[in-house]
């Protein structure tokens, strides 16, 4: 694997690699007191944080270390890009400096492409962790490990994905993926909120909530990201208030309810209790929110391993 | 683990080294050293652990333990691991996909345990294996029991109990076939010498 980029396109055996990689990390580590592995011992793995994040950034952190590679963490509040470098120059200084993998978050679409694109000589891979409203696959690739684990499979599952699609890379990267590994995606959302071009996506598309969640193997809650919805001006908001959007798409108790017994809730975090998910949905046996960040460990860890423990496709070793 | 892939076989450059029969009887053999080695059944102290390494050691663990256990009629625990982790030639090779670990509930703790493969060859594999049951616990001792020793050592590494002693020219490859990885039991030699100089066949490490 030369980058991991995105989930559009994403080979369905290399995804399924790597759950299966992910899921014999979980196992070999169960119950270990040393929860360290000597496999990229003497790899170099940065982080470059363009966005503020918590929980990517401390779980790609975590992975890296579990695998033995060196973690070096670079937030652009605190570096030169505060002084005005470029990304270009950033990533090959980063490069030049010995990194072996850069992972990326950063608020526009396309990043990613282009840093793999500047680095591609270098031999340096890229993950990309979040680019704006496009792709953050190692999210998708944890949600799916989630699905795996509570339903077996995902071939011939429904996964309705929930709220704010347009503004959501986590959607995107979902949709890609779900659809790759042969599950059936619905978007359940306000006609405002679903992206143009839709059409030619692998889902069908609902607006109703409740009508949706009897056939559902699985709900996908996203956040509705406030900060990301600039480009209405007064009077064109995406949706008329907070309470009213809750009341059409929040997951309250009622309606987990109407969920299949085996059916599985997932948020990608930060969550907004009460808005788009009901403290009691959110904290009840069906939600899988704390395994999505448990296996968002072993699932970075995976994609570290497939990244950069084999020999590099084509160079001789 | 077979060191070349299938489907290469020159029939005129192929030898059978063992046949299913010799293989059963082989175990049957090497379950009676364990027990020997290991005083098992003396009443003193627990059996040991049997771990096979992946592919091709789980089965011939699970086989030995069924011998063992048939020998002694004590039950011997036995599991699974993976040392790709663990390996040191990582960048040399295509990314391998993980096989199962999976160790018994007993534990290896002040165990004997008992390291099961097909072939020993380099010793790297062993080496790997090591390090990890290093971070799985402290075992009392380790051994090592391999169905074939194909010599060629690259670290000084010995196995405790070994089915049959097969010296080998590098440029030959020793096929272990079980009938539940492969569907037959068999070992075979591959291939033959080489030109002086030809670069030296992958092999089992």
């Amino acid at each position: 694997m030369k980058h991991l980029l995105a989930t559009d396109g994403l080979d369905p055996e290399l995804a399924t690699s790597i759950l299966d990689t992910a899921d014999e990390l979980k196992r070999t580590l169960l119950g270990r007191e040393v929860r360290k592995l000597p496999t990229l011992r003497g790899r170099t793995v940065i982080t470059l944080f363009y966005e503020n994040s918590t929980r990517t950034r401390v779980s790609f952190e975590i992975a890296g270390k579990w695998m033995s590679a060196d973690v070096v963490n670079v937030s652009a509040g605190g570096s030169s890009v505060g002084k005005g470098e470029s990304l270009r120059d950033t990533a090959l200084t980063l490069s030049a400096a010995g990194a072996d993998c850069v992972i990326i978050r950063h608020p526009a679409s396309g990043a990613a492409h282009r840093l793999a694109g500047w680095l591609g000589e270098t031999g340096t891979k890229v993950v990309n962790a979040g680019d704006g409203t496009h792709e953050h696959p190692t999210q998708a690739l944890l949600d799916a490990a989630t699905l795996r684990d509570r339903l077996g499979s995902l071939d011939g599952r429904r996964v309705a994905i929930v709220g704010d699609v347009v503004h959501s890379r986590v959607a995107r990267s979902n949709v890609h993926l779900l659809a790759a590994l042969g599950a059936e995606v619905v978007l359940v959302a306000p006609p405002t909120l679903l992206p143009v071009g839709v059409e030619s996506w692998p889902v069908t598309v609902s607006h109703q909530l409740d009508a949706e969640l009897p056939a559902a193997d699985a709900v996908m809650m996203l956040r509705v990201q406030a900060e990301r919805m600039t480009g209405g001006g007064p009077g064109q908001s995406f949706f008329p208030s907070a309470r009213e959007y809750s009341i059409a798409y929040g997951l309250n108790e009622k309606r987990l309810a109407l969920l299949a017994d085996h059916a599985v809730v997932l948020h990608p975090g930060p969550m907004l209790r009460g808005m788009e998910i009901a403290s009691a949905v959110a904290d009840s046996p069906a939600s899988a929110i704390t395994e999505q960040v448990r296996n968002g460990v072993h699932v970075r860890m995976a994609v570290l391993y497939h990244l950069l423990a084999g020999e590099e496709e084509g160079v001789a070793a | 683990m077979t060191s070349r892939p299938r489907g290469v076989t020159d029939p005129a450059g192929e030898h059978e080294l063992l046949s299913a029969g010799d293989v059963a009887r082989t175990i049957a053999r090497m379950a009676h050293q364990v027990i020997e080695k290991t005083a098992l059944g003396a009443g003193h102290s627990a059996p040991p652990v049997l771990l096979g390494i992946p592919t091709r050691g789980t089965p011939l663990a699970a086989r030995l333990a069924e011998r063992v256990t048939e020998f002694s009629g004590v039950d011997v625990p036995i599991g699974a691991l993976d040392v790709t982790l663990y390996r040191d030639d990582l960048r040399r090779r295509p990314t391998r996909p993980l096989e199962q670990t999976q160790l018994p509930g007993t534990g290896i703790d002040d165990r004997v345990v008992v390291l099961v493969d097909d072939v020993l060859f380099s010793g790297r594999t062993i080496r790997a294996a090591l390090d990890a049951l290093r971070d799985h616990g402290r075992p009392r001792a380790v051994q090592l029991a391999v169905l074939v020793d194909r010599g060629h050592r690259e670290l000084p590494i010995r196995a405790d109990y070994v089915g049959k002693n097969v010296p080998t020219s590098r440029a030959e490859d020793v096929a272990v076939l079980l009938s539940e990885t492969d569907g037959r039991d068999a070992v075979l030699l591959r291939g033959g010498p080489v030109e002086p100089g030809a670069p030296a066949q992958e092999g089992k490490s």
